[in-house]
């Protein structure tokens, strides 16, 4: 496949896959991230996938530039342009609205549709996690519905609850940690995704599916998310 | 070790929290990671050990234990118990002394490194303090008045000797104690030049442009801190515009932002960014620019990546022979 390589410092190269996001250079791009891991090449730290490409950091005491790129130039070679491999599904259980989402009533006024319509648009498709960044675990989703593009707030909110799930302009996410923000909160999720130390659910590459479920369903996953971390 | 008056800023600090940026932590760790490295090696400790980064207005430490302390980084009149100790080198530390740093004559970051390294719980594999995602260091904050922080074991083989007799050596090569980085002058001001690989999107300006950025004087503006070295001066123009698809940041990104003003990504910088790289400081040189307080110039000379690898590599020799001066006789 077709690779572009510039330098970062005296630590990285940056492969460039494409110049747009799309689904087909996340594949490429996740694509070649497994295909360095299982490489092993020697003086690689450690590998950062974007939207469209990956950022390969390499020791200077064990590694160059001209070495690092011209390994990346193999391995992209090797993979067939098909040749992708399908990332996990990973099911998010939401609850919409109510004190859990308290801007899913903006979002449906502003897309002109009943609240219940909202939540059937979000959680009826599987989103691709392009790259995770802005918090640990902040997942950057493509595929948002068009009809659910919704401006961020005029004014950001000082806190936002870890597990808010919520639209700004057309991306929707998840913020792991309280954090402020300034985007449409529609729901929440009682998984703990932010907990150092233990594998998030999820990885670039892999993709979302949103799944409606109740306060009480909320109240029993969060118990046991607790628990779990105990 | 007891904080007794930390500055606002002070926090434990070790190499950073590295290999977890695809899940989008930060870095974090020393700004000027060879004040730390070299601090660390005075007091016996690997040059990777956590220490108190403390910023500008400086700290007052008590000591419960005898021990061997070593300040780096920025200039100023530390006193043990009232009296002056030397910067750069091994100090030995009775039970119940008190460390004054003072206000630092110059430079902004100051390392105190403490023989066992302090020895705080490791997150993902690093002391450090990520006051956003507040993890790691004492509770992922800063320290306030009050704070006590554990001390490790010492490493055994230090010898005290060794180790003053090598600090001796600095004063004498005064160039060992800070990585070598180029300088220029105007009058009496001195210009660190950071050197910088052009790229990833150098090809997002317009070959003025980087005459620009690699010719002009900048200043370091006020609202710089730990996540970026902001600078001010002549103005960077793209071709259009910017905004990029997001990619992978690393310590010493330089990115131009909207207004056509550089950023320098320092240790807390985010993991992934919007804005159009021009180019990238080398490692080496990111302890002169951490150094740098608000209103201080800077500017930037292009070399090649193989240059940069060049570099690093001689700067990871300089510490190694120091090291060599401490561990043998």
């Amino acid at each position: 496949m077709e690779i572009d390589i510039r330098p970062v410092g005296a630590c990285g190269a940056l492969a460039e896959l494409g110049s747009q996001i799309s689904e087909t250079t996340g594949a490429r791009v996740a694509a070649l991230e497994r295909a360095v891991h299982r490489a092993h090449i020697a003086g690689i730290t450690e590998t950062v996938p974007a939207f469209a490409s990956l950022l390969v950091r390499y020791d200077p005491l064990r590694a160059d530039y001209d070495g690092v790129s011209a390994e990346l130039r193999r391995l992209a070679g090797d993979i067939a342009a098909g040749n992708a491999q399908a990332g996990r599904t990973v099911d998010v259980p939401v609850c919409y609205g109510g004190a859990y989402g308290e801007d899913l009533p903006a979002v449906a006024r502003h897309a002109g549709l009943s609240e219940e319509e909202v939540i059937r648009l979000h959680s009826g498709r599987t989103y691709r996690i392009y790259m995770l960044g802005f918090l640990p675990g902040f997942p950057y989703l493509g595929g948002l519905d068009e009809r659910l593009f919704t401006p961020r707030r005029e004014t950001p909110r000082t806190r936002i609850p870890a597990g808010s799930v919520g639209i700004g302009g057309q991306q929707t996410g998840i913020y792991p940690m309280e954090s402020p923000g300034g985007w449409q909160l529609i729901g929440r999720t009682p998984l703990c995704l932010f907990a150092p130390g233990r594998d998030l659910p999820y990885a670039a590459g892999d993709s979302i599916r949103f799944v409606p479920i109740d306060a009480r369903e909320f109240e029993q996953i969060a118990a046991r998310e607790r628990e779990g971390h105990a | 070790m007891n904080i007794l008056f930390p500055d606002p800023l002070s926090a434990v600090q070790d190499m950073g929290r590295t290999g977890h940026a695809a899940q989008g932590y930060p870095e974090c760790g020393a700004c000027d990671k060879y004040a730390l490295a070299l601090g660390n090696l005075l007091c016996g400790n690997p040059e990777t050990a956590a220490a108190v980064e403390m910023t500008l207005a400086g700290a007052t430490v008590q000591f419960d234990q005898d021990t061997v302390i070593a300040l780096t980084g920025a200039a100023c009149d530390a006193k043990l118990d009232g009296q002056s100790i030397p910067l750069n080198a091994p100090v030995r530390v009775p039970a119940g002394a008190t460390l004054e740093t003072g206000m630092f004559a110059a430079g902004l970051r100051s390392y105190l490194c403490v023989q066992g390294g302090v020895d705080v719980a490791p997150v993902l594999g690093s002391r450090s303090t990520d006051q956003k995602c507040r993890i790691g260091g004492l509770e992922g904050r800063a320290l306030r008045k009050g704070d006590r922080l554990p001390i490790g074991k010492p490493a055994p083989g230090y010898a005290f000797s060794r180790a003053a007799r090598a600090a001796k050596v600095l004063l004498d090569k005064p160039w060992l104690m800070r990585p070598r980085t180029a300088h220029a002058y105007l009058g009496r001001q001195v210009i660190p030049l950071l050197r910088a690989v052009p790229g990833p999107q150098d090809d997002a300006f317009p070959s003025e442009s980087l005459r620009t950025f690699f010719s002009g004087l900048y200043a370091v503006t006020p609202d710089s801190n730990r996540m970026g070295v902001k600078l001010s001066g002549p103005v960077v123009a793209t071709k259009n515009g910017s905004d990029i698809l997001s990619d992978g940041i690393v310590e010493g990104s330089v990115q131009i932002s909207a207004n056509g003003q550089p950023i320098l990504m320092l240790a807390d910088h985010q993991t992934t960014g919007g804005y159009a790289k021009i180019a990238t400081v080398i490692a080496p040189d990111l302890s002169a620019a951490a150094q740098l307080r608000p209103g201080e110039p800077a500017a930037f000379r292009p070399i090649t990546a193989q240059q940069a690898v060049r570099l690093s590599r001689e700067t990871a020799q300089q510490l190694r022979h120091i090291k060599e001066l401490i561990d043998h006789d």
